[in-house]
């Protein structure tokens, strides 16, 4: 019985080559940002696919979050910050002049590190944006929008039977989700969240993480994050950055098998510095 | 840097524990050639006796990967590393195991008068083992065109293992009284064509390793 030799090898990629993304929900072009003199981004270029989860990971103080800040203008709210450079948001320029601000964040919806809730009820927190907004025209379509942000955020079966009851009475978890709720209840188009479950224990951050995965048929999902694993989990590209520069921004299965960049692989691996 | 200094310990010490094992499975092949070529079944039955060692280096190896992955989370070269020696492992133990039947083989031809076909096999031995040391030197140094380089050559193996079988057949058929024997060698010669499969797969892990490139069942 013969045996064959070995015929050439044609190679293929150890990760899936990077995965092709849709169209552009937020397109970045050379973005620079300064806290007075002080340059925190360096012409950041980035788009952000439509209904995909994008993780920023990198060091403290590399400017993930003040990034993240610059997709619905947070940071206009901060004296002396200046902004270069142009942020899409369905092609149109989000710092062109005559922007509806609240608008824009009403588009782009945001929750932070630490859950704040409002000391008001549970309902009243989800409603709150609607009702400053005028967003609903009868207590019905109210409570039904209300009803919605709640299953939305996997919050409804445990808090369905005391509405009234304060927010402040929820575990760390249920707050975070609730706030998750309110800003679901809007409808953005965009969900940003600064490191959503850094203050939360295993079971309520697996609990916002499968949260994120759903959310993504619905929403684009940026999340920035200390933990790696987690953008591992839950994102599907990941962008590292460092000193207020991007470094690589790649599919995530891709980033955490072989990244192409070495000071990513140094980062990931735990070898930075 | 405590922490990581401790991973860097824990890769060393499981590449220094795979390159024991590559060792052992080198050192098993050489001496069970030597029994089937030298005659000498006292060497055969020492191959047989050290397989439990190699067996439990292969479980060592095992639960360090695990204990690594599940403790360090491992990512990029760390994580490719350990993939590649949690699945090289069971290779090098299975090429052990080759050794083992080739040493089998040779207690049984030893008792029966020689056969000039072992000359073939020991030419197929040296170079399944020289494709053995340099894949292991290749996965030390984490060098891919070393590792491509090894590939290639198990053609080499497999036209010597060609050249065996045929020469084996034409004797059982020229001397029926061989047969016996010839059809043990030719499970010899089996067991070192498969070997050189095995260093193959050792140096696809290698070039994963190193390059982040999946070169396995693509030709």
């Amino acid at each position: 019985m013969p045996v064959q030799t070995v015929a050439p090898k044609i190679e293929v990629r150890a990760s899936a080559p990077a995965q092709t993304p849709g169209k552009s929900k937020v397109a970045v072009r050379n973005l620079d940002f300064f806290y007075g003199r002080v340059q925190a981004l360096h012409d950041i270029s980035l788009d952000v696919p439509e209904r995909m989860v994008m993780a920023f990971i990198g060091p403290s103080g590399c400017g993930k979050s003040t990034f993240l800040r610059t997709l619905n203008r947070m940071n206009d709210v901060i004296p002396a910050t200046r902004v270069g450079g142009q942020v899409l948001i369905d092609d149109h320029d989000i710092y062109a002049p005559g922007t509806d601000v609240v608008e824009l964040r009403r588009k782009v919806g945001m929750v932070f590190q630490k859950s704040n809730p409002f000391p008001k009820s549970i309902f009243d927190n989800v409603a709150y944006g609607l009702r400053i907004n005028r967003v609903t025209s009868s207590s019905s379509e109210l409570a039904g929008r209300v009803e919605q942000a709640l299953k939305d955020a996997a919050l409804w079966n445990e808090v369905k039977d005391r509405l009234k009851t304060s927010a402040l009475s929820l575990s760390g978890g249920q707050q975070q989700r609730l706030c998750i709720a309110r800003a679901l209840a809007i409808r953005p188009e965009v969900l940003l969240m600064d490191e959503p479950a850094s203050a939360l224990d295993p079971i309520a951050t697996s609990k916002i993480e499968e949260l994120i995965f759903d959310l993504k048929a619905q929403y684009t999902i940026v999340i920035v994050t200390h933990n790696m694993q987690q953008a591992a989990r839950v994102s599907d590209r990941t962008a590292f950055f460092l000193l207020g520069k991007l470094i690589e921004v790649n599919a995530t299965e891709k980033m955490f098998t072989a990244p192409n960049e070495k000071l990513t692989e140094d980062y990931i691996t735990g070898r930075f510095g | 840097m405590d922490l990581h200094r401790h991973l860097d310990d824990e890769l060393s010490s499981l590449q220094d524990r795979v390159l024991l094992l590559g060792g052992e499975a080198e050192q098993a092949l050489d001496r069970a050639m030597y029994a089937l070529t030298e005659r000498d079944s006292d060497v055969a039955e020492q191959v047989l006796d050290h397989d439990d060692q190699v067996d439990r280096l292969e479980v060592e190896i095992d639960r360090l990967c695990i204990d690594i992955i599940a403790l360090r989370q491992p990512a990029a070269r760390d994580l490719r590393f350990v993939i590649s020696v949690a699945k090289m492992a069971p290779v090098l133990e299975r090429i052990a195991d080759h050794a083992c039947n080739i040493a089998r083989a040779a207690i049984d031809l030893n008792n029966e008068p020689e056969l000039n076909s072992v000359l073939d096999l020991s030419r197929m031995a040296e170079h399944a083992l020289k494709m053995l040391r340099s894949a292991l030197d290749s996965f030390t140094s984490n060098d891919a065109v070393a590792a491509r380089e090894i590939i290639k050559s198990d053609s080499e193996i497999n036209d010597l293992y060609n050249h065996t079988f045929h020469r084996l057949i034409e004797l059982m058929v020229t001397e029926p009284a061989t047969a016996t024997r010839d059809a043990r060698l030719l499970f010899v010669a089996k067991h070192l064509e498969r070997i050189g499969d095995y260093v193959t797969d050792i140096c696809e892990l290698t070039v994963y390793m190193a390059e982040a490139a999946f070169i396995k069942h693509s030709n």
